[in-house]
């Protein structure tokens, strides 16, 4: 079962809520910057053999009180991705909306039944998607669970590139770290801002980059040319390998 | 019949349009076995793995029809990985390669990508119909292809799809030459649409019958469309803007009040509930009302709308109508005959959240129901009781209480008794999903009564290998059984091997079946695809001593002609 994977990993300080078992784990704080610190590390989907990369960011609550929510199961409520996405998006709206209403406030740390992801009094929907050049399938990764976009881009390096013998990334041919960030790879990460525009990953600060993320796109650098600029087509082609 | 020749018994065949009475004809007699293979039109493969596009094209080439389902039901609640299978491009190259005339396609939850629609959409003369739910894997440059290529397209039906949405030019794409349009649902694209192509495509497709909008559809486009398209009779709104001006509002009314043939209402995806009013004069027409994505209209709004709709047949809503709510429903829908009710909060159920009592509401107001999918908080063994009394017609019976392993309420007891008395009253029940404390007496129950049952949904229930024997014992109907986190092990899964060559499929994860229990099945059984879904690491399966008594995480099986799937990813074992 999930658990005994799970404690047998040896990383013990993880607290993120992503299909942990129904007793609930510790507590986690939830905080301002530095909140996973040096000891968290992503729990990816390697690390949850049962867990789909698509989960509902809900099931991300950090409950640490029991009886166990229905949200923090995986797959649990039965309810088809698609919907529970909607359902996801619809909160977030409607609490930023409130948030907006009765004017900011930070989040106190010591309200542990506050169970949505609030960072600095605002709400964000935490899975956004992530496509890479060359392929098919896309994945989704939850920006709450990352601090910093060294972080983020391990994740995505993790996700599409994986190096352990027994599993094959969803590439599977390329081997090499990915470097995403700092321009030295055949790769850079971009994203779509809200504007709908393209824009390189890194320029702003970590929060501002979360709020105004829509999706991720691991593109080749080569076609990357003139994103120094701020412009990309957002027309531009992603090929689809064939199955 | 002998004495007919075969065009006589073709023709009287004509008139068996349902899969399974065809299916029984066509093991009458050799004779009518060819002469069926030579007429059927249209082919259901519930499971695409259990036979191949050259044993479909070899048996039935005049087909113009096909139905494919992939992935199994649970892959909806992501319990299966994406890279499992399910892939449709082998099926479309072998059609196009036999050059038969393919006219309609549906797909749920299979792997589409943009070059089996683009092979698709230059394929097929003739293709009318693509029916896509729940797929992934393609973007709306597919689409585009699919708008471009096919002359005759009819219907064009998305949904709840996983499209990557490359902005909203794919509707330029329909030649101005297309005008056949039936149903155009493009709902679930979350991106931009070009509004002007939607118009105009729209304004001359006069047999449009079907429009469901998606998000970035506004509220002054939508009245709009609307006075293009007054035959409209299924209509799915897109963002109902939260203020819009008046002059948009009053065009909006002038003309839904045309639209005297608007049957069904769904989407509001983004509404402003004060708005609603502007359908009230259609609502008494109305048969279908959808407003499971409308998150923001509730309270007096959303009963006041379904006071108009005493015609509902069929209500997909969400829990925050509450009890009350559902006891307006109960009240004024006398004809309903379908419910769905979907949670609307899942951070920790507000008093808005339904309860029991707006089950026994409708069972008691409704004495047509007879499909319920009800989420809920809480639920009792005496008011399923009540339920059952009520309502002894249900074919369909999902329940789902939120909260894993709830007893009932009031009593602390388990529900066994509640869901032993639906089974035993409705007769008819061919599909149930169980939920909250429920032990092996339950499955006692099922497979006593519940004989119709062709597909039962399992989670956290059962103490023993006895409650799943029950119902492979009992239910001689069985296709689909599904079970998540139950105790069920080796024993029941073993017992008797030949059920299984009945059933269409069976998934247990995170039950107690092992890895030996499993191979031994496999031996056993050699026409079953036995698959292990393990996405850690398989190696460690292998190596570990005691692989045997290892616990599997997924099993799926499911019975085929065809062997082995070779498309099966890395984490996929197949016995």
């Amino acid at each position: 079962m999930i658990t005994e994977l799970e404690m047998g990993k040896g990383e013990s300080e993880l607290e993120l809520g992503l299909g942990l078992s129904l007793g609930g784990g510790t507590p986690a704080k939830i905080g301002g910057g530095g909140a996973w610190g040096e000891r968290g590390r992503l729990l990816t989907a390697k690390d949850f053999p049962s867990v789909g990369s698509k989960r509902a960011a809900d099931s991300a609550s950090h409950a640490g009180a029991s009886p166990p929510r229905s949200s923090q199961v995986v797959g649990w409520p039965p309810i088809g991705s698609h919907r529970m996405n909607s359902l996801v998006n619809n909160q977030a709206t409607k609490s930023a909306r409130e948030e907006e209403d009765a004017g900011k406030k930070k989040v106190n740390d010591d309200q542990p039944k506050d169970a949505t992801k609030k960072v600095n009094g605002k709400v964000q929907v935490g899975f956004i998607k992530v496509n890479m050049d060359g392929v098919a399938i896309g994945r989704k990764v939850d920006l709450n669970a990352h601090s910093s976009y060294e972080n983020l881009a391990q994740t995505l390096e993790d996700m599409f590139f994986r190096t352990n013998p027994g599993t094959i990334g969803l590439t599977g041919q390329f081997t090499k770290p990915l470097r995403l960030l700092d321009g030295s790879s055949e790769f850079v990460l971009t994203y779509e801002d809200k504007e709908g525009d393209w824009m390189l990953v890194g320029d702003v600060p970590w929060r501002m980059f979360t709020t105004s993320v829509k999706r991720l796109r691991v593109m080749k650098t080569s076609e990357a040319n003139g994103l120094a600029a701020r412009h990309q087509d957002p027309n531009e082609r992603q090929r689809n390998q064939p199955m | 019949m002998n004495y007919f020749p075969d065009e006589v018994i073709e023709h009287v065949f004509d008139f068996v349009t349902s899969h399974k009475d065809r299916n029984a004809i066509s093991l009458v007699c050799k004779s009518w076995y060819k002469i069926e293979r030579y007429s059927r039109q249209r082919v259901f493969i519930g499971n695409c793995y259990a036979t191949n596009p050259e044993r479909l094209l070899r048996r039935f080439p005049c087909l113009k029809s096909l139905t494919l389902k992939g992935k199994p039901h649970f892959a909806d609640f992501n319990l299966v990985p994406h890279e499992w299978g399910g892939f449709v491009q082998p099926w479309i190259e072998a059609l196009a390669r036999s050059r038969v005339g393919l006219e309609e396609l549906r797909l749920k939850r299979m792997v589409v990508t943009d070059e089996s629609l683009e092979l698709l959409s230059r394929s097929f003369v003739n293709f009318k119909s693509l029916v896509l739910v729940s797929c992934e894997g393609f973007t709306t440059d597919g689409l585009a292809s699919i708008a471009a290529n096919c002359r005759h397209l009819r219907d064009l039906d998305l949904q709840e799809n996983e499209i990557e949405d490359h902005r909203g030019q794919w509707l330029s794409c329909f030649p101005d030459t297309c005008t056949t349009l039936v149903t155009l649902n493009f709902a679930c694209l979350e991106g931009e649409t070009n509004l002007v192509a939607l118009e105009r495509l729209v304004a001359r497709s006069p047999n449009l019958k079907s429009l469901k909008l998606n998000r970035a559809v506004p509220l002054d486009a939508l009245a709009r469309l609307m006075a293009c398209a007054p035959q409209i009779v299924d209509l799915g709104v897109g963002s109902y803007e939260n203020d819009p001006d008046s002059e948009s509002y009053l065009k909006l009314k002038a003309a839904i009040k045309k639209c005297t043939s608007l049957r069904s209402l769904s989407g509001f995806l983004e509404a402003a509930p004060h708005c609603l009013s502007a359908f009230h004069p259609i609502c008494h027409n109305l048969t279908s009302l959808n407003l499971s994505y409308a998150a923001e209209i509730h309270g007096s709004h959303l009963i006041k709308l379904i006071q108009h709709c005493k015609k509902l047949q069929r209500l997909w809503i969400l829990d925050s109508i509450g009890d009350k709510g559902l006891e307006v429903v109960a009240s004024t829908c006398k004809e309903l005959q379908e419910l769905r009710v979907f949670p609307s909060d899942l951070l920790g159920g507000g008093n808005t959240a339904v309860t029991e009592e707006g089950l026994v509401a409708i069972s008691a107001g409704c004495p047509k129901l007879h499909s319920i999918l009800y989420f809920c908080q809480q639920m009792t063994n005496a008011a399923l009781v009540t339920v059952a009394k009520n309502c002894p017609n249900f074919i369909r019976f999902r329940l789902c209480i939120l909260e894993p392993n709830k007893p009932d309420h009031v009593t602390s007891q388990p529900l066994d008794e509640g869901f032993g008395a639906i089974v035993k009253a409705c007769k008819s029940l061919r599909r149930l999903s169980l939920s909250g404390l429920l032990t092996d007496q339950v499955f006692l129950y099922i497979g006593m009564y519940a004989n119709q049952l062709e597909m039962l949904s399992i989670a956290f229930a059962g103490d023993t290998d006895k409650g799943m024997l029950y119902v492979l014992n009992g239910c001689k109907k069985m296709k689909k059984l599904e079970i998540r986190d139950s105790p069920f092990g080796d024993t029941a899964l073993l017992a008797d091997v030949s059920k299984y060559e009945t059933m269409r499929s069976l998934w247990m994860s995170s039950c107690e079946v092992t890895l030996s229990g499993c191979k031994r099945l496999a031996e056993k059984a050699p026409w079953l695809n036995v698959e292990i879904i393990n996405e850690s690491d398989n190696n460690r399966m292998e190596q570990n001593g005691h692989e045997g008594r290892q616990k599997v995480d997924k099993l799926y099986l499911y019975r085929t002609v065809v062997g082995t799937r070779m498309d099966a990813p890395p984490f996929v074992w197949i016995l």
